[in-house]
């Protein structure tokens, strides 16, 4: 079990700041995310968008203030635990036990959850029967791509993820790309490279089709795709891709006890804590009169959650309000050198 | 000042006045109307406040900009009528829009 004084959950521009904070005030912290990447909807949802009502940085993309984020808590030394999502928590007399969707346990004084708008996951077909396949001939994201070879593949989306699969397995498959309208969202190259194969016969494209069934036992055999026009295609398959990006959701939170209304948690403005003491909300998914879902926002209240968590883990001491510019201990802590 | 009419899949009916200047979304959350999820706030990033316009209406709405169309593409059942309401800006000539919600958004 990995012992330290608070888990943040999310690793979003609020969670890395408050990382900052709490390594300010003597605080140890590590942070879980879903995401294989650090950096949330920054990085998920506008990596090259600009932001910009950062304070004191006119203009900077989410990928930008990612990097200068992390720059910024590089002293601290923050330990991330990547593609983890915390399933549950237990109290333990004054600490918290954590346990993530990969095993790993925490005992922790606080935890401080700045989720966003939850966890991100993928974006599933609407249809009901499709769950019974996922994971076996059904995916929405590939771990071994092996499995596929001399298979007939039928893929589903328009985005970068929906044509390069199909362009790099077509390799090695037989490939059938279904889209629901003629344009695509993906790279004008991919795009061109997918049309070509199409011609000569390597590929199979059907646009302005979507799924209408699927047909299969234990396994999927074929699926029926519906034109627009009404008109019904039945393709034989071995099996099916999903790509449809990601979607953003509560998860586990929802059992944790807190107080929830319309996806966010409701907080106190003093420290941030939500109504189960030592657990905190910050960013996106915390909600109070007035709030507002800005990064600027975030970052204020990382800094009072931070402080809110000291008292979880030095009970026994005070913490003293110091500023960066002369404080001795906050500087050592950065590892200024004079 | 627009009056619009959400109709929800079970068939229910919401009817709201909302003020020039904000989006069908906008309204739509300010008045809890169930099924609007807008998840990333009005950011053309989720797909989550997706509707599908009455068909007389279609052709009297603005057009997609560049990336809603793509957005479309992961909304949940999208069809030919489909728009996500953060991108329709309330205007008096969006006077008796009808719009429905899809029986999930995600």
């Amino acid at each position: 079990m990995i012992k330290t004084d608070v888990l943040i959950i999310g690793a979003g521009p609020t969670g890395l700041f408050c990382a900052h904070q709490l390594g300010i005030i003597g605080l140890n912290c590590e942070i879980v995310d879903n995401l294989d990447k650090v950096g949330g909807q920054c990085i998920e949802l506008y990596p090259d968008k600009p932001i910009y009502d950062i304070p004191a940085i006119p203009e900077c993309t989410g990928e930008e203030l990612t990097n200068n984020l992390l720059k910024q808590i590089e002293p601290f030394k923050v330990k991330f635990h990547l593609n983890e999502r915390v399933e549950e928590l237990k109290k333990d007399v004054n600490r918290w036990h954590v346990k993530t969707s990969g095993k790993i346990t925490f005992d922790v004084a606080a935890i401080i959850i700045a989720g966003g708008v939850g966890s991100f996951e993928p974006r599933k077909f609407p249809l009901k029967e499709c769950e019974k396949f996922e994971n076996d001939s059904l995916y929405y994201s590939i771990k071994d791509k092996t499995i596929f070879k001399d298979k007939t593949i039928s893929i589903f989306g328009g985005g970068d993820s929906a044509l390069d699969w199909a362009l790099e397995l077509s390799n090695t498959c037989k490939i059938n790309l279904i889209h629901r309208r003629d344009g695509f969202s993906g790279a004008e190259s991919s795009v061109q490279k997918v049309k070509e194969l199409n011609k000569t016969g390597k590929l199979s494209l059907y646009t302005r089709y979507q799924m209408e069934s699927l047909i299969g036992d234990n396994k999927i055999n074929e699926v029926k795709i519906k034109h627009e026009n009404g008109k019904i295609e039945q393709l034989k398959t071995d099996y099916v891709l999903g790509f449809f990006g990601l979607i953003m959701q509560l998860g586990p939170i929802l059992n944790w006890g807190l107080n929830i209304d319309k996806k966010t948690i409701e907080v106190n403005t003093e420290n941030f804590e939500t109504n189960v003491s030592g657990i905190f909300a910050i960013g996106d998914i915390c909600s109070y009169p007035g709030k507002l879902k800005l990064i600027l926002s975030g970052f204020h209240e990382g800094a009072l959650a931070a402080r809110g968590s000291f008292k979880y883990a030095k009970p026994d001491e005070k913490l003293r309000f110091e500023f960066t510019t002369t404080s001795k201990t906050a500087q050592e802590r950065l590892g200024i050198k004079k | 000042m627009a009056k619009i009419t959400f109709k929800t899949h079970d068939n229910d009916s919401h009817v709201i006045d909302i003020q020039n200047g904000l989006s069908v979304m906008e309204g739509a959350v300010q008045n809890d109307i169930p099924g609007i999820d807008a998840d990333c706030g009005g950011g053309m990033a989720c797909a989550t406040c997706h509707v599908y316009v009455n068909e007389e209406w279609l052709d009297k709405l603005p057009n997609k900009e560049d990336g809603e169309e793509d957005m479309l593409d992961m909304a949940f059942e999208p069809k030919k009528n489909s728009r996500l309401s953060c991108q329709l800006i309330v205007s008096d000539e969006l006077d008796g829009l009808v719009v429905s919600i899809p029986s999930q958004q995600c």
